[in-house]
């Protein structure tokens, strides 16, 4: 029993040590000073700014990965091409590597000097330093979830549904909206929330990439960074508790679709 | 489908927010301020000041890293730095006028000294360089080849043994013993201001103005003037672009005695003369104070001292196995 | 059951796949995106890095500064996955075969290094574990908080992986194991954990993925100190600060490949994992 108890209480503990007391550390810092400083340090323009932008390529970047993950999760599954295997392996690379390689990449690419750089500012078209460059950061690191969710269900369901409409008839959109997709939704769904949160916790990638000027580049995250070495803690608290509400939501979200999809 | 509302609340509230930001952009001008990472807090209440229906952006970090980063594609229109190289890799990719020094003012806007940062009781008793060097002391200063605060340092050291009439070659194995006493390489002034706030070191090398706002902070520190110290001198100017002529107003405002009062209040010498008197017990002035003229000027101290292969402080760097690159 | 970040079904036995074509457009479209977004991105990291030729590669990358990066962040990795190969085990036991109050909320809150900003996380064990932290221990700028910043955001990988097959387990052999008098150690050492093993491995490889890469977390409270408390991402941030994206290059791409070495390093695993249900 002693061994039973010892496992049960350690790693409470380690959960507590490492995880928990550094959260709830945050929200008292945010609200040491009681709920004004804490508006005030949220309302202020570049804060304002800073969350609005961080939503807006958020808005941007889930859509089309969500879009992109249902039909790479399709193609990896139901493959036609050889090679699928290596796209797997690709799709899961955001996952694995360094976000700051990630702003590196892109800064090679798109600064003046870059592969693509040159060509598009003739053309007025900025990139690095400006909100498309953030987006793109923020689309490569964001890429795998709803894949990874959306195959294994499509692995598992099988092709006889699918098989069968199609000698019924039915096209390939058709056979997608009525039989694919409503078995996917609930990864669809997980995978979307995952992304959000991913998107909104953005935060290497994008420190190369955007340059940060408050009020015009800076997202959430780096406005933290910012608060917290210009001697404003309450303003860096303040944020974060922004930031680590909106992952506690998603914690809420995903446990909601975890119960979900045992029950449907 | 189950999924047909949340998808269509989104985009709601994507347009929602996209239509806020697309009309807030339209209606003022906005002015991007790139600078080194001292002005931090001052700028804020500059531009508050200023109002004239201009929004700003703002970015403050290591003086070498915002220049280059100004010329590989950083939107500014406006640029403060801390040496006046940093201004010239600007004017060199034609983004600055090359004329950006012409006012009275030489494109100075405000000024600072080299101080010491200390410990509230200075438990080891440091008061001048020669203590800086002694044995069980720890010197903070930031990367010479990221930092211009840490070049005002590094010459502020070279140029006080001058002034106590050692040769250059003394000089120069003072400022090894610096680099040995030195244990931290963060890449902008205000990182080593809060690498010396967190515990690290005895001492640290810093703007005055920087020193006074850890002061303002309630921080436990306080600072001391050496008696031979390099006057730092911060160059501003505006950038060619679509802002220009909106930038150069807010450059030129920058200068006027209401300005200039707003940088004394918030501990920058200022520059304009008449300010400058009504400060002065804030900004004592010191004995053996040298300007970087007194060393040779920018130019030829940077490419003597910080040349990244051949410079002075790259071989003493290389000598003690400590990292050169900038 | 929708394990995060690892498919953890990958470790059970799956459906046979019959080739029904996907519609060759969505091929398309998908491979199209995935070249813009994450191939040609790569492909600059890896022109930049060789460029001049593989040995002036090996000069940059290998230089001292760089060395002791990766080799501290290789060995600091390494005691983190070591510790999140027996925490996690430790978290995804009493989550599958204990029962308290309140385990529903401990398990949810198991995801929260993957919903929460890296930025924030730092800046968390920094107000705890630093200079002005309440609990007394500074460990800011020491090689302790670069650990303390990566166990943060490691803690979910080897759990999650674990777990699923924790759940899956049939507990017969273990049962009969105890009826024959059998400690429960020894029959965890020898019953479960075999079970366990390409789960397990899985997890301490993706965390160990995360930990090389890692960022946000670690930016505050390390101090950047080179040779000292440098990571591999920092030192290739501020290499690209000083503008010299040829040497920030060289240690990326490195990255890279070893990213990419673990990723098939997992899908090997995963391999041989099912290699009785092929």
């Amino acid at each position: 029993m002693i061994g039973k108890h010892a496992v049960r209480y350690g790693s409470l503990l380690y959960l507590a040590a490492i995880l928990i007391a550094p959260v709830v550390l945050v929200f008292y810092r945010a609200f040491e000073h009681g709920p004004g400083p804490f508006w005030d340090a949220i309302s202020n323009p570049a804060a304002v700014h800073a969350l609005r932008l961080t939503l807006y390529v958020t808005l941007i970047t889930v859509p089309l990965n969500t879009a992109f993950g249902i039909l790479c999760g399709i193609a990896i599954v139901r493959h036609r091409i050889p090679g699928m295997g290596l796209v797997n392996a690709i799709v899961d690379l955001p996952l694995a590597l360094s976000p700051v390689v990630v702003g590196l990449a892109l800064y090679l690419l798109y600064g003046n000097d870059g592969w693509f750089g040159g060509f598009l500012h003739d053309h007025g078209f900025r990139v690095l330093f400006a909100t498309p460059g953030i987006v793109l950061a923020t689309l490569f690191i964001s890429l795998p979830f709803v894949v990874r969710e959306v195959v294994p269900v499509l692995r598992e369901i099988g092709t006889d549904q699918e098989e069968a409409a199609a000698t019924l008839g039915a096209s390939a959109f058709t056979t997608f909206r009525r039989i694919t997709f409503p078995a996917i939704r609930w990864a669809v769904a997980y995978g979307v929330v995952l992304t959000t949160a991913r998107c909104l916790g953005e935060f290497g990638a994008v420190s190369v990439v955007s340059g940060g000027l408050a009020g015009r580049t800076q997202v959430l995250t780096q406005y933290v960074q910012a608060s917290y070495e210009n001697f404003d803690q309450t303003g860096a608290y303040a944020a974060s508790v922004l930031l680590a509400g909106l992952a506690i939501l998603t914690l809420l979200l995903m446990t909601v679709m975890k119960r979900g999809d045992r029950s449907s | 489908m189950k999924l047909r509302r949340p998808v269509l609340a989104l985009l709601v509230l994507a347009s929602l927010v996209s239509a806020t930001s697309a009309s807030a952009a339209k209606q003022d001008t906005s002015l991007s301020v790139v600078g080194y990472s001292i002005p931090t807090s001052v700028f804020p209440k500059l531009e508050a000041a200023y109002g004239n229906g201009v929004t700003f952006a703002n970015s403050f970090a290591a003086s070498e890293v915002q220049s280059k980063a100004v010329a590989a594609g950083l939107p500014a229109d406006v640029v403060n730095f801390s040496i006046t190289t940093d201004m010239d890799r600007l004017v060199n990719a034609k983004l600055v006028d090359k004329n950006w020094a012409s006012n009275r003012y030489h494109g100075i806007v405000s000024k600072s000294v080299v101080v010491f940062v200390l410990r509230n009781g200075n438990p080891k008793h440091i008061k001048t360089w020669d203590d800086l060097v002694k044995p069980g002391v720890q010197v903070v200063f930031p990367n010479p080849f990221s930092s211009g605060g840490a070049r005002w340092d590094v010459m502020a050291a070279y140029g006080s043994q001058l002034r106590e009439h050692k040769t250059a070659a003394q000089a120069k194995a003072y400022l090894k013993q610096l680099f040995q006493h030195n244990v931290s390489q963060d890449t902008s002034g205000r990182n080593a201001l809060n690498t010396f706030l967190s515990g690290k070191g005895d001492v640290l090398l810093d703007y005055e103005s920087d020193a006074k706002l850890a002061q303002s902070q309630g921080k436990p520190v306080f600072y001391l003037i050496p008696k031979a110290t390099l006057q730092i001198e911060t160059p501003l100017a505006a950038v060619d672009g679509s802002n220009k002529a909106e930038a150069k107003t807010f450059v030129n405002w920058l200068y006027t005695p209401a300005a200039q009062r707003i940088w004394a209040e918030n501990g920058f010498r200022p520059v304009d003369p008449t300010v400058a008197k009504r400060y002065k017990a804030q900004f004592p002035p010191r004995p053996q104070l040298f300007t970087i003229g007194y060393l040779g000027g920018w130019p030829r101290v940077d490419k003597t001292f910080f040349d990244p292969t051949n410079g002075v402080v790259a071989k003493i760097e290389q000598s003690l196995g400590v990292s050169t690159g900038g | 059951m929708f394990p995060l970040a690892v498919d953890a079904a990958r470790f059970l036995p799956t459906a046979r796949r019959r080739a029904v074509g996907a519609p060759a457009l969505a091929s398309g479209l998908a491979l199209t995106y995935l070249s813009v977004i994450v191939l040609i991105p790569l492909a600059a990291i890896a022109a930049e890095g060789v460029q001049g030729g593989w040995q002036h590669f090996w000069e940059v990358a290998w230089n001292p500064e760089a060395r002791a990066a990766l080799k501290l962040t290789f060995a600091v990795s390494g005691i983190v996955v070591l510790v999140n190969a027996v925490t996690g085990t430790a978290l995804a036991w009493t989550l599958v075969r204990d029962s308290f109050a309140g385990k529903s909320i401990v398990n949810a809150l198991i995801d929260l290094p993957f919903a929460l900003p890296t930025i924030v996380a730092g800046l968390t064990l920094l107000a705890l574990y630093g200079p002005t932290g309440i609990v007394g221990v500074d460990i800011a700028f020491t090689r302790l908080g670069v650990l303390a910043a990566l166990l943060f955001v490691t803690l979910p990988f080897v759990v999650r992986t674990v777990q699923p097959v924790l759940i899956e387990l049939d507990r017969e052999q273990e049962e009969a194991a105890a009826s024959l008098g059998a400690s429960r150690f020894h029959s965890f050492r020898s019953i479960v954990l075999p079970h366990l093993l390409p789960a397990l491995l899985s997890g301490v490889a993706l965390a160990f993925a995360r930990a090389i890469g890692e960022f946000g977390a670690v930016i505050l409270i390390s101090g950047n100190l080179p040779f000292k408390t440098e990571v591999a991402s920092l030192y290739v941030f501020q290499r690209l600060n000083s503008g010299d994206p040829q040497g920030a290059s060289a240690l990326a791409l490195l990255m890279l490949v070893i990213s990419f070495l673990v990723l098939l390093g997992v899908g090997g695993i995963r391999r041989w994992a099912t290699r009785h249900d092929r």
